[in-house]
């Protein structure tokens, strides 16, 4: 067992290291930046895939999670870490993990006092409510003026390089998969398929949606601060509606229920907003949201189910199919 | 003494715009069991419709007029009862039978697909326009710290001119019947008869007449026309339609004077920082306590 | 047993990033093409600061053409890129970013607002690309770093302007300040007001404020109106301004309105309306100003653009001024010559008067007062600092 997880580490370095430094030296520092949003999107949809898909819990408010994170790794890094004296220097990429895990963590405590009280409610309510939550958390930030408030909060360190972009992105993926199938996720699974049934198995589907909720939240809070620390400047008004809804985007075209569709599909929207952006260069018009809008109604109209619908990517492959076929009698 | 009912009348004003267009959201709750998320951005293109119509009716420059008022309000119905129409029948439509979490998705898609396609520069563009000032103001009232201008008087006297007339609407004529039928169940109503499609699609553009309506009083009384306009406005409308139970107009109306009385009071009393959020707050509160808002009914899940 | 790195997993992210690979197109430009001087403009081209922004670009241009037309500077043309920042500090960021880093500009110009400037520049600090606002009045833009610079006035000169004018001709002894909370502009002006208005023996009896955006000011006017102040002074953008005035005029708020340089729009009077005549301001410049210097330009301008130019224009332009005569007098065009150049700009005739860069990258400027009376701007007075 020992030897196992040790060479499951070292890859998973080995992994990352040899990614990270491909990225961060064969590439323009321009398709970089779209290459950490990437990263960043791939983050937030596949945590809110987990809520929205495994679970069956349509939550419209994972922007303020994501801004909790952002604001408080932000916080930590540039005000309260110089002000204990622990500053710029050879150290400061431990700071920076130690303020992205407590990033995660502050964004996972008010995923739990939000997901209390709202996950009692179902279907439309749940969603509105969690977007009422979304925005309140936004309009709070905006009146701390110890962070900025409503002008912003300037000089974060600029951290987030790509070993931790893509180390991060890395460890989500493999943690939420694991996580999916584990008892746990058959549990969101099963409060998605029939929450009577659940229910009257004598589980508690509220505590279940609460933990899908406060393992979503905490990789918001991540993808937050590995934001905060990339853009080095953060507003309360990148934190909005229309974020979450971009989110959300992401997690329906993929298919709610697959982890891969939600990570193609990152990939692929964030790419195609930028793509757009050259379009705009020639055409002078900036067509980029109103075919998002269109793409996306289009889909609901069409194909609901998004590119994967609940199956993965490796569902594809005859052989891995017929791998997890005879898996699955066994384990 | 006078600031507090200066601070009541601000609120009734403001209110009543709420309730124009949370009646639309609770209408098409009622028979849909939908948020039309579209339903804010109608009111925007209300205002923006004003803003084209004027100089056209109107001539340049625009001279203020009563009569041209009405005029242009009454274009701006028109061509908002049009587009209400062609979004049910283009997006909701093929959406009735399928999970309400498709059709929820789909309505925030058209909301922003209107928002960023009214931002293009061929359409409105993305700058702010003034819309141009067809009631020269006018103060009715002068006394003890209360102030009162022509153009509150007119906000009030047009939304209740129109709430009473969709209340006659809804109780008096038979495709008001048909909504009240439709919203008790649709396929019963369909059973007996009730032309649904045609139902619904009324019900879509009366929303989006009072949607007009709001937009161009929005635009009247501040005078700034842009195409991200509506969004705020839609989502607080919409907590004032889940405030007074939604799917029930009379409750319609009464959260929106509610809304716009304690936007008034937090700004006034509290501090301007939390006018959005007052928003928000009620919001959670009414979905955490009373979902079925102060009139409505809860409603029983079946198993 | 399963691998917690399983073969499935690193398909995953290989096949994103595969994606990845084929969809970013990796365009280099030119690093070896000097044959242009390439100048970053990001500025507010849309949003409610629009007139900010187009009116700046304007002006910018006319210069950048004009330079062009007699051959460019020693033997290089001028290539302006334009991004615009939509009026939002965090697309600021952004445009900054892809103009340094895709566009490869040598130094950039902007941005008005002083909560963008504060936004983008760390960015071009880090980059070391130099930047010139032309109009952001705030203290701490320049003090981000030795590559940032700025040709207008500061804000501790226009508040005291502002007071001075309340107290000394307006002969306000209560004043109000409704200050815009999203601006950093806003609340340094309005602090700045504050001081010298009570050094002056004023009394600031209300603050209110609001966020860029709101519409409806009823609330906080309404209390400022209990309280009865001579003036108010709202330190925010055109937009905003205009709105506010105008419900101030339907609540029969009685008050003489006065404000900061954020309120030189064309847009101003057309949202205020009648509610802005008997309002004053503070400006860079007035269009009525009898200098040859300033009536040329107000011509030119006409000529082209069919408009009076607003202070920001003139600004722009004067902006653009220094940055064509730092590259002339610059050893080189890299971009710490460029920077030396900009810093020991020393008399400089520029439209808006002898601009100084001083050690803290800021130049010393005259203001004007204005009133806005029958929808035009009339010049009142002149301060030198």
């Amino acid at each position: 067992m020992r030897i196992r997880q040790l060479i499951d580490l070292v890859s998973f370095f080995l992994v990352v290291g040899g990614l990270g430094w491909f990225i961060q030296n064969f590439f323009d520092p321009y398709p970089q930046t779209i290459i950490a949003l990437c990263g960043i999107n791939v983050i937030l949809a596949t945590s809110l895939n987990l809520v929205n898909g495994f679970t069956g819990q349509f939550s419209m408010g994972h922007a303020g999670f994501m801004a909790i994170g952002a604001y408080v790794g932000a916080a930590l890094t540039t005000i309260v870490f110089p002000h204990l004296g622990l500053g710029p220097g050879p150290l400061q990429p431990v700071y920076f993990f130690v303020a992205t895990v407590a990033a995660g963590v502050a964004a996972s405590l008010v995923g739990l006092v939000v997901g209390i009280p709202s996950l009692r409610l179902k279907g439309d309510y749940l969603a509105i409510v969690t977007l009422g939550f979304g925005e309140i958390i936004r309009i709070f930030i905006l009146n701390v003026n110890a962070v900025g408030g409503a002008r912003g909060l300037g000089g974060i360190p600029l951290m987030s390089n790509m070993y931790w972009i893509v180390g991060w992105v890395v460890f989500t993926c493999i943690f939420l998969a694991r996580l999916i199938r584990s008892v746990s996720g058959k549990q969101f699974m099963a409060v998605r398929d029939d929450e009577t049934a659940t229910m009257s198995m004598g589980l508690s589907t509220t505590q279940i949606k609460v933990r899908a909720f406060i393992f979503a939240s905490f990789f918001a809070g991540i993808a937050g601060s590995l934001f905060a620390h990339y853009y080095t400047y953060l507003n309360p008004s990148t934190f909005t509606f229309n974020y979450s809804f971009q989110i959300i985007a992401m997690v329906v075209l993929g298919g709610m229920g697959s982890l891969t569709g939600s990570i193609v599909s990152a990939i692929l929207l964030t790419e195609l907003l930028e793509q757009l952006r050259k379009l705009q260069d020639i055409t002078g018009v900036d067509l980029r949201m109103v075919i998002y809008a269109l793409v996306l109604i289009g889909l609901m109209l069409t194909r609901p189910q998004g590119m994967f619908g609940q199956r993965e990517l490796l569902d594809f492959i005859p052989f891995w199919r017929n791998k997890k076929k005879a898996g699955a009698l066994i384990s | 003494m006078g600031e507090f009912f200066q601070h009541i009348i601000n609120g009734v004003s403001l209110g009543s715009v709420y309730a124009l267009i949370a009646i639309g959201y609770s209408m098409v709750y009622g028979i849909l069991q939908l948020i039309n998320f579209a339903h804010g951005e109608v009111v925007m293109l209300g205002a923006v419709f004003g803003f084209y119509a004027a100089p056209i009716i109107g001539g340049r420059p625009v001279h203020p007029s009563l009569a041209l008022f009405f005029s242009v309000l009454l274009v701006a119905m028109a061509l908002c009862g049009l587009v209400g129409f062609t979004i049910e029948r283009l997006a909701y439509r093929p959406l009735r039978k399928a999970p309400r979490l498709n059709c929820l998705i789909t309505a925030i898609g058209v909301s922003l697909f209107l928002q960023y396609f009214t931002q293009l520069d061929f359409v409105f563009g993305a700058i702010p326009q003034s819309y141009p000032e067809m009631i020269s103001q006018a103060t009715v009232l002068d006394l003890g710290g209360l102030h009162i201008s022509n153009l509150q008087v007119i906000v009030l006297a047009l939304s209740f001119s129109l709430m009473a007339g969709l209340q006659w609407i809804v109780y008096r004529t038979k495709l008001g019947k048909g909504m009240r039928a439709v919203s008790e169940s649709t396929d019963i109503a369909a059973l007996l008869g009730v032309p649904v499609n045609r139902v619904v699609s009324f019900t879509f553009v009366l929303g989006s007449v009072l949607a007009a309506a709001a937009g161009t009083l929005v635009a009247t009384s501040y005078p700034k026309v842009d195409a991200l306009m509506g969004a705020l406005l839609g989502l607080k409308a919409f907590v004032a339609a889940v405030l007074g139970g939604i799917g029930n107009l009379p409750g319609a109306v009464l959260g929106g004077l509610m809304m716009g009385l304690a936007e008034e009071f937090t700004v006034g009393y509290l501090s301007s920082s939390f006018r959005d959020a007052i928003a928000f707050a009620i919001l959670i509160v009414v979905l955490l306590f009373r979902p079925s808002g102060l009139l409505g009914r809860t409603v029983v899940e079946k198993v | 047993m399963k691998t917690t790195f399983s073969l499935k997993n690193i398909t995953l992210i290989l096949t994103g990033l595969a994606m990845s690979l084929t969809f970013t197109s990796c365009k280099k430009r030119g690093e070896g093409e000097t044959q242009v001087v390439r100048i970053g403009e990001y500025g507010s081209m849309t949003g409610s600061e629009a007139t900010f922004g187009i009116s700046t670009h304007h002006a910018i241009q006319m210069v950048i053409d004009e330079v062009n037309a007699a051959g460019g500077v020693k033997g290089k043309k001028l290539e302006l890129i334009s991004v615009d920042d939509s009026g939002k500090p965090e697309e600021a960021v952004t445009a900054v970013t892809k103009l340094i880093t895709q566009d490869k500009v040598d130094v950039l110009l902007g941005e008005v607002a002083s909560s963008r400037s504060l936004a983008a520049a760390p960015i071009a600090q880090r980059y070391q690309i130099p930047m010139i606002s032309p109009s952001s009045t705030n203290p701490k833009v320049t003090e981000i770093g030795d590559y940032i610079f700025r040709v207008c006035f500061t804000d501790p000169f226009q508040g005291k302007v502002v007071a001075k004018f309340a107290h000394d001709d307006l002969k306000a002894k209560t004043a109000a300040l409704l200050i815009d909370k999203k601006s950093d502009y806003s609340v340094g002006l309005a602090d700045f007001f504050k001081q010298t208005f009570t050094e002056l023996g004023g009394q600031v009896i209300t603050e209110e404020n609001y966020i860029a955006g709101d519409i409806d000011f009823k609330g906080q006017l309404t209390s400022i109106k209990t309280k009865n102040p001579d003036i108010v002074v709202v330190p925010g953008y055109y937009t905003e301004v205009g709105l506010i005035v105008k419900q101030a005029k339907d609540l029969g708020l009685k008050a003489i309105f006065m404000g900061g340089d954020g309120w030189d729009s064309p847009k101003l009077v057309e949202i205020g309306g009648a509610a802005m005549d008997g309002t004053y301001f503070a400006n860079h410049y007035s269009a009525e100003d009898k200098d040859p210097k300033v009536q040329d330009f107000v011509k030119k301008y006409r000529d082209r653009y069919h408009e009076t130019p607003d202070g920001l224009a003139v600004m722009g332009y004067d902006a653009a001024l220094v940055l064509v005569d730092a590259l002339k007098r610059s050893v080189d065009f890299s971009h710490k010559a460029i920077r030396d150049a900009i810093a020991s700009t020393r008399s400089f005739p520029a439209v808006t008067g002898m601009i100084t860069i001083d050690d803290h990258r800021n130049a010393s400027k005259p203001a004007v007062m204005l009133k806005i009376e029958s929808a035009k701007l009339h010049f009142v007075k002149r301060v030198e600092p």
